[in-house]
């Protein structure tokens, strides 16, 4: 098992720098100057050059490139342009949200997709299982900040039940909180859970036509008895796998919801950074969601080994 | 025993008579005449835009701000009286175009690199941790960077999406790859001496051809979405020209008093989408019953 | 094999007019047909046939274990004084793993690959047999001892991939054992197995069988394991029963054609393992089953009416029964009720 750990964290390193790599090449991909795409045409060559240098981009590349590691590896994100302050402080002020955000979607997406993509694997061909699979599809198809407005119309505006949008952290008001974060949590389940819905229904299906599946069977153990602690921890592999793949899926719908219901999270400050050409800010937070993806993937190949005892040792 | 007699005699059929199974189960699949249905009327209406759309979807009329749904305007109209349904229309025209073009995109290059990383066992280890780091990054959020990065325009939405939708591509078609690389034909092909570049392109690519289509079809579902959320917020296609996104987000700000300037849209790409995915689930369930339902 | 049938005794599982068929119900097709026979307490029956025969079917539809595809169309079976039959699915499952149990032909994919071998034994032991977790682990213990494996309390410990093909079938033996049932039903046990393994599991099998008392169906497509275990032995041949009879019968007075086929074609003690695929032509396939007898075919003293009649399981002597007209000089005894030509 330990050699399975440390395995997986090695093969780690190699993605982990080309990511950073590539957050760091990120902003050669602006036509011409970044500092003079930053400033508006009104800037003077002076203050132009006083933003190049800055941004440290009149060294040459090799170097720009030693000191962008040097100052990442030692945690320093650098001075975000517009806010005039640590890169790393403001990401770190705005990640809980985010995380708990993606977070609780992920909890929720997992837990409600398992639980109705085995109701439809059970009930295979039947009417159960065709209702359960047309909603998840539905899901899959609706436009997630658009669901979001929807849901604002509704709730908060016609109903009045919830914020239409805004943040009350959790250390402050924990009703307030959950109130806050209801409807984007809801907005980011509905657009995931098919994934894993879908995913787990044709995982147990094909898990229940295992012959270990009629051992149990066999067994007279009580039909949901042999779905819950047969069937469904060999069907766990294949959704982990999904809940991986989708983990970026639920990074990058945070951003959007988060836009939509005015949550300060990462994904507003990323969005505000990007449209206003911020780049230190937009390199830190891309660099710190790739990394929260790695750790979900990472986090993911350690469950695989302790679900299953042949990954374990194999 | 009675099995394997099948097989062997359902691999030496005639081509042609595969092909008439193959499309007598494509036509007969629900998924595929539902979603295909919805995919061909909403072409059309994009394609005959201008014939169908009763009003410019640029004209505005600001004596007709904001009314709701009527006999004249189906949709109703926006805050500068601008029919929706119009606007709808063309803005299907422009996402489809969109998504059109970076499924072709997608496909060139999810292709290449793919099915270089899959023939090219010296390749494939690099190529694929490169996929591996990009895919990394929230794919809608690579987007919304380069999109914003390279400047508003209708190629440079399109060479966002695609560079998000590519890695993810490449290794599916890698992975048919790897499994049709190693097929007994593909040696034969080796061993009478084909060169490289045609083994690769003929045999193996023309074999590992259903999953890709399948993916690009989800590629296309995609590419509405996040052209959408590209739009929405602002990085999107310029306006004035219509898209799905930018009609939303122009009906944001009216969203109590005028809902149907943002319901209209949003219905429009959930239905163009569900499209796709009809579509989608329907090939995969023909051309490739073994793919998981992940896209 | 010594044993006398112990047909006085009054018959533990009794089948009688078993059917079963696939497919929608306007187009259903035939997969088990018309079979009836009976096991006595502690007996050993063999069920011989081809693949395709039907004899895995039979076996899934004792245990109630049929894919949702595949119906019971009609017949009874009854275990003791209980019509298994008439129970809910609820009530059938309730009887397996108590008074059934049943061991597969694949033993690699027949245990689950997550779970603890313990814990795959203990479950039945906790759940059917309401022993406490230390009552249960002791018993595990137990049962490995049985079984013959070698350092028990660890091997609970161990995942399937862990263990050999052989050890793996003799641990789906410990948990039919667990179940303490009065009938172990064995599809094939031994068939994915080595040769030197298929003796030991042979062996194993035979002498918890009589140690324990069980009666044991085994089904198999090997003469051989047939003339070593059984007592009484039922040929199937396309979903019907060809002939049933004591062991001894079977062996030096086959009546059905294609039982004495069956018997021309067992290889060389050596290799014993190859299937029986001497005979000529094939089973005829469930979507396209001839009228008449089913071997009529395949069968060297066929006449035009075998092609037309398909003769039910008649007696030609007391623990003798055969489904051919050849016996009988092509005529049915009178009584006999006729399954016409369909």
């Amino acid at each position: 098992m330990l050699s399975f750990v440390l395995r997986r964290l090695l093969s780690s390193i190699p993605v982990l720098i080309l990511v950073s790599l590539m957050t760091f090449a990120l902003i050669w991909l602006v036509p011409g100057d970044p500092a003079s795409v930053f400033l508006d045409a009104s800037a003077t060559p002076e203050q132009i050059e006083n933003l190049r240098r800055q941004l440290g981009l009149d060294q040459p590349i090799w170097s720009q490139m030693l000191s962008w590691y040097e100052r990442v590896l030692s945690g320093d994100l650098g001075q975000s342009i517009l806010l005039r302050r640590s890169v790393a402080d403001a990401i770190l002020e705005r990640l809980p949200i985010t995380l708990s955000l993606a977070a609780l979607a992920l909890f929720f997406a997992v837990l409600f997709g398992i639980l109705l993509g085995s109701l439809a694997a059970v009930n295979h061909q039947r009417w159960g299982d065709q209702s359960i699979m047309a909603i998840a599809l539905l899901g899959l198809s609706i436009p997630d900040f658009w669901l979001g407005l929807v849901l604002i119309v509704v709730f908060a505006v016609q109903l009045g039940w919830l914020p239409s949008g805004g943040y009350v952290p959790i250390t402050e008001d924990f009703v307030g909180w959950a109130r806050s974060m209801a409807l984007p949590a809801f907005t980011l389940t509905v657009t995931q859970i098919g994934f894993i819905a879908r995913m787990t229904r044709s995982a147990m299906l094909d898990v229940l036509r295992q012959d270990y599946v009629r051992t149990a069977d066999a067994k007279g153990l009580s039909h949901s008895f042999v779905v819950l602690r047969h069937a469904l921890p060999n069907a766990l592999v294949p959704i982990l796998t999904v809940t991986g793949v989708i983990a970026g899926g639920l990074l990058g719908g945070a951003v959007v919801v988060e836009q939509v219901f005015f949550l300060p999270g990462l994904g507003r400050l990323i969005i505000g950074a990007i449209l206003s050409r911020d780049f230190p800010v937009i390199q830190g937070g891309l660099l710190m969601l790739a990394v929260i993806y790695l750790v979900i993937n990472l986090i993911v190949d350690l469950l695989y080994a302790l679900i299953d005892p042949r990954v374990r040792y194999g | 025993m009675a099995d394997g007699r099948l097989n062997a005699v359902e691999g030496l059929a005639p081509h042609a008579n595969r092909l008439r199974t193959l499309l007598v189960r494509l036509v007969a699949n629900r998924s595929i005449a539902l979603g295909g249905g919805l995919v061909a009327i909403i072409t059309l209406l994009a394609v005959f835009a201008p014939l169908v759309a009763p009003y410019d979807p640029l004209e505005s009329n600001f004596r007709a701000r904001l009314l709701p749904p009527s006999a004249e305007h189906w949709f109703g109209t926006d805050h500068f009286g601008r029919d929706v349904l119009s606007r709808v229309i063309y803005g299907g025209r422009l996402s489809l175009e969109i998504g059109f073009l970076v499924v072709l995109a997608t496909g060139i290059f999810g292709t290449l690199i793919g099915g270089c990383a899959g023939y090219f066992r010296a390749l494939d280890n690099p190529v694929m941790r490169l996929m591996d780091a990009w895919m990394a990054f929230p794919a809608i959020l690579l987007a919304i960077a380069v999109s914003a990065t390279l400047g508003a325009s209708v190629t440079n939405v399109v060479i966002a999406l695609s560079l998000a939708t590519t890695p993810h591509t490449a290794r599916i078609v890698r992975a048919s790859v790897l499994v049709v690389r190693e097929m007994e034909y593909v040696e034969a092909a080796r061993a009478l001496g084909a060169r490289d570049m045609r083994i690769l392109f003929v045999h193996v690519l023309l074999n590992s051809i259903a999953p890709l289509i399948v993916r690009l079809t989800y590629v296309f579902a995609i590419a509405i979405l996040a052209e959408a959320v590209l739009s929405y917020i602002g990085v999107g296609p310029p306006p004035p020209a219509p898209s799905f996104g930018n009609i939303i987000a122009n009906g944001r700000d009216f969203m109590v008093e005028a809902p149907w300037v943002t319901i209209f849209p949003g219905v429009a790409i959930f239905v163009v989408v569900l499209g796709l995915n009809l579509l989608g689930d329907g090939l995969r369930d023909v051309l490739d019953p073994r793919m998981r339902v992940e896209r | 094999m010594t044993g006398v049938p112990l047909s006085q005794k009054p018959p533990l599982l009794t089948v009688e007019a078993l059917s079963t068929a696939t497919g929608p119900a306007r187009r259903r097709l035939t997969i088990l047909e018309d079979v009836s026979f009976t096991v006595s307490p502690g007996e050993v029956i063999g069920i011989v046939g081809e693949s395709g025969s039907g004899k895995s079917m039979l076996a899934l539809t004792l245990m109630n274990l049929l894919p949702r595809s595949i119906v019971r169309t009609a017949g009874t079976v009854r275990l003791g004084e209980t019509v298994l039959t008439n129970l809910s699915n609820k009530a059938w499952r309730d009887r397996r793993g108590r008074d059934m149990a049943m061991i597969f032909q694949e033993p690699m994919t027949s245990l689950n690959p997550v779970m603890r071998i313990g814990q795959q034994i203990e479950e039945v032991l906790v759940r059917r047999r309401r022993m406490t977790g230390r009552e249960a682990n002791r018993e595990a213990v137990r049962l490995l001892e049985r079984v013959e494996i070698s350092s028990p309390a660890e091997r609970l410990r161990a995942y399937p991939h862990e263990l050999s093909g052989g050890m793996r079938q003799r641990v789906m033996i410990a948990i039919a054992l667990a179940a303490n049932a009065r009938i172990l039903i064995a599809d094939e046990p031994t068939t994915a197995l080595d040769v030197t393994i298929q003796a030991q599991i042979l062996d194993l099998l035979r002498q918890l069988q009589a140690d324990m008392g069980m009666a044991l169906i085994l089904i198999t497509h090997d003469l051989g394991v047939v003339a070593e275990m059984a007592h009484r032995v039922m040929v199937l041949y396309a979903g019907r029963v060809a002939e049933l009879a004591p062991v001894d019968s079977i062996f030096d007075d086959p009546r059905h054609p294609y039982t004495k086929a069956l018997l021309a074609s067992i290889p060389t003690i050596e290799s014993r393992r190859e299937r029986l695929t001497t005979i000529d032509g094939s089973v005829p396939t469930v979507g396209a089953m001839p009228p008449g007898c089913r071997f009529a075919s395949r069968c060297p003293v066929a006449r035009a009416v075998c092609k037309t009649l398909a003769p039910p399981v008649m007696p030609i002597a007391e623990d003798h029964g055969v489904a051919c007209m050849e016996p009988f000089g092509y005529a049915l005894p009178s009584s006999a009720d006729l399954p016409g030509a369909a």
